[in-house]
């Protein structure tokens, strides 16, 4: 049988079919394409900075004699034998007359103790380009054939703050300035965000005032960031007098930067209560109070709470707005209060980033792998929160 | 005020007094000019093709139409002597004394316990405790539900079949003492089975309320319905026993909706 008197006894065949199906499998083909181009741009993005970031978590340590008495804690170079001065921290010895003071039985003594060492040293132990001397070189060579040399773990990193000596600098004024600032954004925006959205979407009547307001609120979401950066310098530094840098200022800012995010999702979240319920209170001779607290947003909460949680999440990745208010600051103590000047873990991420030093380079991978985990650490407490409260139908 | 809860020997005693309602949405006049009686501890039907007006009617009675913004209301609704529509009266206390159940179940999603006891402890009439277990109770029993549901008050509302849901619905509008109860299709989304239950219960509450239910099913009309009104393109039609209406209809439109020849 030829193969057309074969299809001519087929009753379901038909000669466009076969066109068209290529073009399905083309299809997708173009789609699935697109996906595997964004996950191995993820995947190289993330293969990326965990390579260049995660040896930042390790720091070069040294063991090496040092005296402790009254001269050398006068004057700190002299406490350390002459060839291991070029190869510890200069941050080390600035330390070192508290450490006496904290160990006082030290005093008068020579010790073995574990310091701290430079930059170059930590940066040649682990395969990176060094400006080390060959004599050094060979220094450290020997030392770690007799286990005087480590990379232990970096407390550093997490205890300090911002430093000019990179093997000192750490991400610490950075996070609590980042937590003071989103504690300011979060305890302005949730709330005006919330009322406001609840004002729109159940007591507003549908007319051309709230409809310009309603268009200019999603224009707002989408205003390029460092816009709200110059409003929150014109508003809070210049007109209110605010201090500048400042978490207070900074959570501001951003809390009008979220703000928009917070009303569009907690109005979406609102209008997906389904009218039957509001019918059903109205029904029942309840007020407008009781329906909206006690029923509409018990339903409306979990997706309100998604909202914010992504608009935090969203503020506390922002750095352009910050720049302008100058939280871009060399802050290396954290701030003890709202008012003082501080950073935030992006700004510092962006000033490491411009810093010749090599040792920079993986701090900042370091601050993103961070950043990163907080991020993605809040957007999972809003998938479970989410989960949570939803109310099952 | 007093006078009005006495209960009279004469049968029909009028309960809501409806008079001249006109009712606009926008540009749009809805109903026209109604006028009619409902009686007291009777069950009245309203009838009527889509969208001719029956269930704006019906909203009109406890001021669900207030809820929309562009609607225009003229005429009156009398109930005990006041006409609800006079502006010293809060729609709120309105839908306290005239209940009403939606088409579709619409339990809060909140325990069973919760439905019923939410609106009774907002109006002030039980207190959190024993009286409002005891409230709970009640309503759930006159809505034929407490048997069934009793061991499981904690459970969410929404966790109920269609049918139990309705009922819970019930229970819930009459937890408020209402006098007055609307339905707007209470039936139309449930089975048979539910239906006739809701239709029993009906009937058992005919006894304590005044029950006014819009229905697309004549055989229900017929069923529970002491009186029928008819109305079409916002007009009453007519309204008489129900008895008369199926039978012997005075209006040839009437007639013609009930023999299914439109609608």
């Amino acid at each position: 049988m030829s193969k057309k008197d074969r299809n001519n006894n087929n009753p379901f065949y038909d000669p466009s079919l076969n066109a068209r199906h290529r073009s399905s499998k083309r299809f997708k083909t173009f789609t699935l394409s697109s996906l595997i181009f964004s996950i191995a741009f993820l995947a190289f993005f993330l293969f990326d900075i965990i390579s260049k970031g995660s040896p930042a978590f390790e720091q070069a340590y040294i063991n090496i004699p040092v005296t402790y008495n009254e001269k050398t804690i006068k004057n700190t170079r002299t406490a350390i034998d002459k060839k291991y001065r070029k190869i510890i921290s200069r941050a080390w010895l600035r330390g070192l007359p508290k450490l006496a003071e904290a160990n006082p039985e030290f005093m008068g003594k020579t010790i073995d103790t574990w310091v701290l060492a430079d930059d170059q040293v930590d940066q040649y132990l682990k395969g990176h380009y060094h400006k080390l001397k060959r004599k050094d070189r060979a220094l450290i060579d020997n030392m770690k054939t007799h286990g005087k040399v480590e990379l232990k773990f970096n407390e550093i990193f997490f205890l300090n703050g911002d430093s000019k000596i990179p093997e000192f600098a750490g991400l610490n004024s950075a996070i609590v300035g980042s937590i003071f600032t989103l504690l300011i954004t979060m305890a302005f925006a949730f709330p005006i965000g919330v009322m406001t959205a609840i004002y729109l979407e159940e007591f507003a009547e549908d007319n051309k005032f709230t409809q310009i307001i309603e268009v200019n609120i999603n224009n707002l979401a989408a205003i390029p960031s460092i816009l709200f950066g110059l409003l929150g310098l014109a508003i809070f530094i210049n007109l209110f007098g605010l201090p500048r840098s400042s978490p207070l200022v900074g959570g501001l800012t951003l809390a009008l930067m979220t703000l928009p995010i917070i009303i569009v999702s907690s109005r979406a979240a609102l209008r997906s209560v389904p009218d039957s319920i509001r019918q059903a209170a109205y029904g029942l001779g309840l007020t407008k109070i009781e329906v909206t607290r006690d029923h509409v947003l018990p339903l409306a909460f979990p997706g309100i709470l998604t909202g914010s949680i992504i608009g935090l999440a969203q503020a506390m990745g922002e750095t352009a707005p910050l720049i302008i208010i100058g939280m871009i600051a060399f802050i290396p103590d954290a701030p003890g209060s709202i008012m003082e000047a501080a950073t935030v873990m992006p700004a510092q991420l962006f000033t490491w980033a411009g810093m010749p030093e090599r040792m920079y380079i993986e701090k900042t991978a370091a601050g993103i792998m961070v950043l990163l985990t907080i991020l993605i650490s809040l957007n999972a407490i809003a998938i479970y929160l989410r989960k949570k409260f939803e109310v099952k139908w | 005020m007093v006078e009005g809860k006495i209960r009279m020997s004469k049968d029909n005693k009028v309960k809501v007094k409806v008079e001249k309602l006109n009712l606009w949405y926008g540009e749009n006049h809805a109903l026209h000019g109604i006028s009619t009686d409902i009686y007291e501890n009777k069950i009245t039907a309203l009838i009527g093709p889509s969208g001719c007006g029956k269930s704006t009617f019906l909203r009109c009675l406890n001021r669900m139409n207030d809820l929309i913004s562009s609607v225009n209301i003229e005429g009156q609704i009398i109930i005990d002597r006041k006409n609800i529509y006079d502006k010293d009266v809060d729609e709120v206390s309105v839908r306290k004394r005239v209940g009403m159940v939606f088409q579709q179940p619409n339990p809060f999603p909140k325990s069973i316990y919760d439905n019923v006891a939410y609106a009774p402890i907002k109006h002030g009439i039980v207190s959190k405790g024993k009286e409002c277990d005891e409230l709970v109770e009640t309503s759930l029993r006159k809505s034929g539900l407490w048997n069934e549901v009793k061991d499981k008050l904690n459970q969410p509302g929404t966790s109920l079949s269609g049918g139990q849901q309705q009922r819970l619905c019930i229970a819930r509008t009459i937890a408020i003492k209402p006098e007055v109860i609307l339905m707007d299709e209470p039936t139309s989304a449930l089975d048979p089975i539910s239906t006739e239950k809701i239709e029993a219960l009906m009937l058992e509450l005919k006894k304590d309320y005044t029950i006014i239910v819009v229905t697309h099913n004549m055989q229900q009309a017929a069923r529970v319905a002491d009186y029928t009104a008819f109305f079409h393109l916002g007009k009453l039609v007519e309204y008489d026993e129900t008895e008369t209406i199926f039978v012997n209809p005075s209006n040839k439109k009437t007639e013609d909706y009930i023999t299914g020849r439109f609608g």
